[in-house]
């Protein structure tokens, strides 16, 4: 008997689709990747439980490294803000006396970012704005002798008063306490309680309260 | 191997002696470097891009009120201090601190959950007893929290985040006292490996 020859196939394969594939996936995370803006900061957000996801709003962002360096930023959606925030550096300048010339001023308008004692300021806005991140800057001093946020926010609730502004927090979670209690207090002086605190999402622990108010009515916050 | 395969070669007829015959080159290209490459920038994009955007933990810190009339009087039965001191110690005492210490204990950030739980539950009982509203009956107790200089914001954090967690409506962080900060100096200086 002749044995059956099966005929031997070929393992060439034909990659031309794969490369399709693989071109397709890359096009969508092209597309799709926004990317971080850089952050004159490296901030490691701690973690909680909460639901309320950050929002692209009008902003007042305090953010604070490990180091204890605090920076403000300015964060105003609409480009025709800008004179808000012109207003909001004019009225430092003022009266603080900083002596900001009208290219610094147009500087802050552009990258609006504050990382440095008010004495400071001068010397680091004069140099190019896209050199700010590569000074190290000091950070803005909020200790309870000089808290130089408490007069940033001053003129902050003056000139953004009107707005509805949120005041965004973001440390780091090897920042100090007393770093954090200074940002705190610089705005309750000037009456300001309202924050969000940046963190990072993580799960709620199974059989706890909140488990529990989650797991019956959905997305229903407790106000805290 | 995997290709393209554009048909030729050169099987084709023996022309005579001494016809030269162009070597035909094959159109075959591997694609298999190309699809290497793809995947490779595909992995880039992934994990560059931003997965998790963070989300907000909303804090409102009361006014400061100077008028003794007017600030919130604690009852002592329903009182949880919670201390932060440095390396994520944390220790609690309920109701006021006892001169000699006896009340104050030391405790982790894991089993702060069931500290804060077990007086939860008490305080409610407490209030059930008393003949309270039972919608009010988590308003009772008040969770104090004094991060000591020491602590880190994580820990702060932290902490806030576990009254959400435990549904404590009433909570406040106000600044450690002289005798907590001696307390905690105490049982830190007590403890082995700091």
């Amino acid at each position: 008997m002749p044995s059956v020859k099966m005929p031997k196939k070929s393992t060439d394969t034909d990659m031309t689709p794969f490369v399709d594939v693989a071109f397709i996936l890359l096009t969508f995370f092209i597309m799709a990747t926004k990317f971080k803006p850089p952050e004159p900061l490296t901030i490691t957000t701690p973690q909680s439980v909460s639901a309320s996801k950050l929002e692209e709003k009008d902003a007042l962002m305090i953010s604070f490294d490990s180091a204890g360096r605090v920076f403000l930023n300015v964060n105003l959606v609409k480009d025709e803000d800008k004179d808000l925030k012109r207003d909001f550096i004019e009225r430092v300048n003022n009266e603080a006396k900083l002596g900001l010339g009208e290219a610094e001023i147009q500087k802050f308008v552009n990258n609006s970012v504050i990382g440095s004692p008010l004495t400071d300021l001068k010397a680091v806005m004069s140099r190019p704005a896209s050199e700010w991140d590569k000074i190290r800057q000091k950070g803005i001093p909020v200790d309870s002798a000089n808290n130089e946020l408490a007069r940033w926010m001053g003129a902050a609730r003056q000139s953004f008063g009107a707005r509805q502004i949120d005041i965004m927090i973001k440390g780091d979670n090897n920042a100090r306490y007393p770093d954090f209690k200074g940002v705190i207090e610089a705005l309750r002086t000037n009456e300001m309680f309202k924050y969000k605190l940046i963190t990072d999402p993580r799960g709620v622990p199974v059989g706890t309260e909140l488990y529990k108010i989650r797991q019956a009515g959905g997305g229903q916050e407790s106000d805290s | 191997m995997a290709s393209l395969d554009t048909g030729g070669g050169d099987s084709g007829h023996k022309k005579g002696p001494g016809v030269k015959k162009a070597k035909k080159l094959s159109t075959r290209i591997d694609m298999t470097p190309l699809v290497d490459l793809g995947f490779l920038l595909i992995t880039f994009f992934i994990f560059t891009a931003t997965m998790s955007t963070p989300n907000t933990m909303r804090l409102i810190m009361p006014k400061d009120e100077k008028d003794p009339e007017k600030q919130t009087e604690v009852k002592e039965s329903s009182a949880l201090t919670i201390l932060m001191g440095k390396n994520n110690n944390v220790f609690y005492y309920e109701g006021q601190l006892e001169g000699d210490g006896s009340n104050f204990n030391s405790t982790t950030y894991k089993d702060l959950r069931k500290v804060i739980q077990d007086k939860r539950t008490a305080v409610m009982q407490q209030g059930r007893a008393l003949g309270h509203h039972p919608d009010s009956l988590d308003k009772d107790l008040v969770v104090v929290i004094k991060p000591n200089s020491e602590a880190t914001y994580k820990n702060t954090v932290d902490v806030l985040d576990e009254m959400t967690i435990n549904g404590i409506k009433r909570f406040a962080i106000v600044d450690i006292s002289d005798a907590e900060k001696e307390a905690i100096a105490l049982t830190q200086a007590g403890s082995p490996g700091q």
